[in-house]
């Protein structure tokens, strides 16, 4: 059995589901209690676990993710929310050197298994609110990066994260909280932490991309489609462990390759996946690869600047034209 | 600042054989940092090196006061900590060379001693890194309700930097029993505190946190040992945390490659001639008539065959197997490339 369910919801019940089933689970953060949380996946949690399991912490990312690797050595099933991903700059220093680490610096003793929740998005909040660094934490052995487009994902992934014994990185968006889909009924339902998923099957065209960057990636497939041009839709879902046989294997049916990124495209993960796939795949492709990615500025904060650096449909539409040789390459954002 | 030099101490009530335990370790950290400078000299140790030589009294007067059971997390210049804990020589020595059997199997080196079985949740290389560990430590014992202590050793140079602050802080403010034992050598690296810290006096940056604070006599064992006791016992009633900063100071530089312009030679001479943790004990416990001459003796003797037998151990044991170096990336399988 399944329900359809918010983004959202699907995160408000696996919080809930693994704080039932043990009692190891908190959660922390800033303005997750009292508040509700600042994009309410955890509104009401104060009332329904006390203070004691949904803390709420002053605003101190390093501090408090230290503590949650801290408290994961100690026993516990911290879940560290940290407000933005922008913020989790402060924090990196906590979840490169530490959590990242612990178990191969230490020959496997111990682990700290804590879960760092964040939000990626955007929404004329300037330079510095408007930011996505999912790839700097998938540069780092030891991480787990998740970035779960789907409902159904963000459910399986967060349950298995809180169960699982490595640290993880979970990568929301604040635009899709919203987007809903299919979710089992199972309390039990977990997704293993890796894997690229084949969303929409194709032929002529492989386009890549995660979190909301895949949902440009199917509304451009769609877009195309009507003219005939079938693409292939692949939601990477993590990032680090990253699933590139996955890839390649499309890549070798349609022989093209189009990466879709929301942040810069400079050293970033559409950079990752091309190398890879002409490691790996270099004769079985048509075209050379082509990414759309963010302009490479700072956010602008007015309507019609974030526009233009924000990558959309459209861009992702014309990189598919691209290497179908269907007009004169460009640079695409 | 407790200190039992002119003053009667309850620790030497101790029984004899704790006390001449407490000498022994402090002889044993003294004998393996020697030990470690000459391998080093000689190749067999790579990478930094950070004696603990003069400030033995704090890790064996600290560690002596914890409960078994308790957390301790500390800075880079750990192994002092590793052999007041009382883990094997022979496996630290082998650490430091990168042998298999090392305590971490030759992953971690000198700066990253653990042993997980003893609650010794490792040695952190970031100055101050490690403080929130302890928090989470601390915050895990509140939690499970296990009234055991998080004790983090630190130096004087983390208490300028952010995530000392934001330890205190939290600890403070979850009441948190968590022990801040700052380790003040009065230099960070080759930095006199004065360069460094608004504030000389490490214990006064706990009351920011309206955290209580003592400072103890670094180079005192047994000093080092009352306050610790003390300062655990607070923590343990659910108080919240203690700020413990203990007067020490380094006999030897920073690491192995430090020249010491920074500080003068006489300085270092006045500390080593009236200073030395190891001479003050013995000295004290002659005059108490704790012990004689010829015990003390034998315990030296005793520790120049335990080091020269964890130097063999280390230098016979193999490296580690290069099919291991991808183990422990994760703890769960993972099955994509």
């Amino acid at each position: 059995m399944a329900r359809e369910i918010t983004y959202r919801d699907a995160l408000r019940e696996a919080l809930r589901e693994e704080m039932y089933r043990d009692e190891r689970v908190f959660l922390m953060g800033e303005d997750i209690g009292a508040y509700g949380g600042s994009y309410a996946v955890t509104r009401g949690f104060l009332q329904e676990f006390g203070p004691k399991r949904v803390r709420d912490t002053p605003i101190a990312e390093l501090g408090i993710v230290g503590a949650g690797i801290g408290a994961a050595i100690g026993g516990l099933r911290p879940v560290v929310e940290l407000m933005t991903i922008n913020f989790s700059l402060l924090a990196l220093d906590q979840i490169v050197n530490h959590a990242a680490k612990l178990h191969y610096m230490f020959n496997g003793q111990f682990t700290a298994p804590v879960v760092i929740r964040t939000a990626a998005g955007f929404g004329q909040l300037g330079a510095t609110h408007s930011q996505t660094f999912e790839h700097w934490f998938a540069h780092v052995p030891g991480l787990r990066v998740v970035m779960p487009a789907v409902p159904k994902d963000a459910k399986g992934f967060l349950k298995s994260a809180i169960r699982g014994n490595d640290p993880v990185i979970f990568i929301e968006h604040s635009l899709i909280y919203r987007n809903r889909g299919e979710v089992p009924d199972d309390e039990d339902f977990l997704l293993p932490l890796e894997g690229a998923e084949v969303r929409r099957e194709g032929t002529d065209v492989t386009i890549v991309s995660w979190s909301r960057g895949y949902y440009l990636a199917l509304g451009a497939a769609e877009e195309l489609a009507r003219e005939g041009i079938e693409c292939e839709v692949i939601d990477l879902r993590v990032l680090r462990p990253l699933d590139i046989d996955t890839v390649v294997r499309s890549v070798q049916k349609t022989n093209r390759l189009v990466v879709v990124e929301e942040g810069w495209r400079t050293l970033a993960m559409g950079a990752e996946i091309a190398a890879a796939v002409q490691e790996k795949a270099f004769d079985y492709l048509d075209a050379p690869i082509a990414r759309v990615g963010s302009l490479e500025v700072p956010m602008p904060y007015a309507r019609n600047l974030e526009r233009l650096v924000v990558p959309n449909k459209d861009q992702v539409v014309e990189a598919v034209r691209q290497v179908l040789y269907q007009k004169q390459p460009v640079a695409v954002g | 600042m407790t200190s039992t030099v002119d003053g009667r101490s309850p620790g030497l009530a101790l029984p004899k054989s704790e006390l001449l335990e407490m000498y022994r370790r402090m002889v044993l950290i003294r004998r393996f940092e020697e030990a470690a400078a000459e391998q080093y000299a000689l190749g067999k140790i790579a990478g930094f090196l950070h004696l603990y030589i003069g400030e033995e009294a704090v890790a064996v007067g600290a560690i002596h006061a914890m409960d078994e059971r308790d957390h301790l997390v500390t800075h880079y210049r750990d192994h002092g900590y590793a052999l007041a804990l009382g883990l094997d020589p022979g496996r630290c020595m082998a650490e430091l060379f990168g042998k298999s059997t090392g305590l971490v199997g030759g992953r971690g080196g000198s700066m990253h001693f653990a042993d997980a079985s003893k609650n010794f949740w490792g040695g952190y290389a970031i100055v101050s890194g490690h403080l929130p560990i302890a928090v989470g430590l601390g915050l895990a014992s509140q939690y499970l309700d296990e009234r055991r202590v998080a004790v983090a050793i630190f130096g004087d140079g983390a208490t300028n930097a952010g995530p000392f602050h934001e330890s205190m802080n939290l600890a403070a403010l979850w009441k948190l029993p968590v022990l801040f034992l700052c380790e003040n050598n009065l230099y960070g690296m080759g930095t006199a505190v004065e360069h460094a810290s608004a504030v000389r006096e490490m214990a006064r940056k706990a009351c920011a946190y309206d955290i209580p604070a003592e400072r103890v006599d670094g180079q005192d064992v047994l000093a080092v040992y009352e306050a610790t006791r003390a300062a655990l016992e607070h923590c343990r009633s659910g108080k919240g945390p203690f700020f413990l900063e203990a007067l020490t100071y380094r006999f030897r530089g920073h690491s192995m490659a430090d020249p010491e312009m920074y500080r003068s030679k006489e300085e270092i001479e006045e500390y080593r001639r009236q200073r030395d943790p190891i001479v003050l004990f013995r000295n004290r416990l002659t005059q108490e008539g704790k012990a004689e001459a010829a015990e003390f003796d034998e315990i030296d003797r005793e520790i120049d065959e335990v080091v020269a037998a964890a130097v063999r151990f280390a230098d016979e044991s193999p490296d580690p197997d290069p099919e291991t170096v991808t183990d422990y990336v994760y703890a769960e399988p993972v099955r994509v490339s």
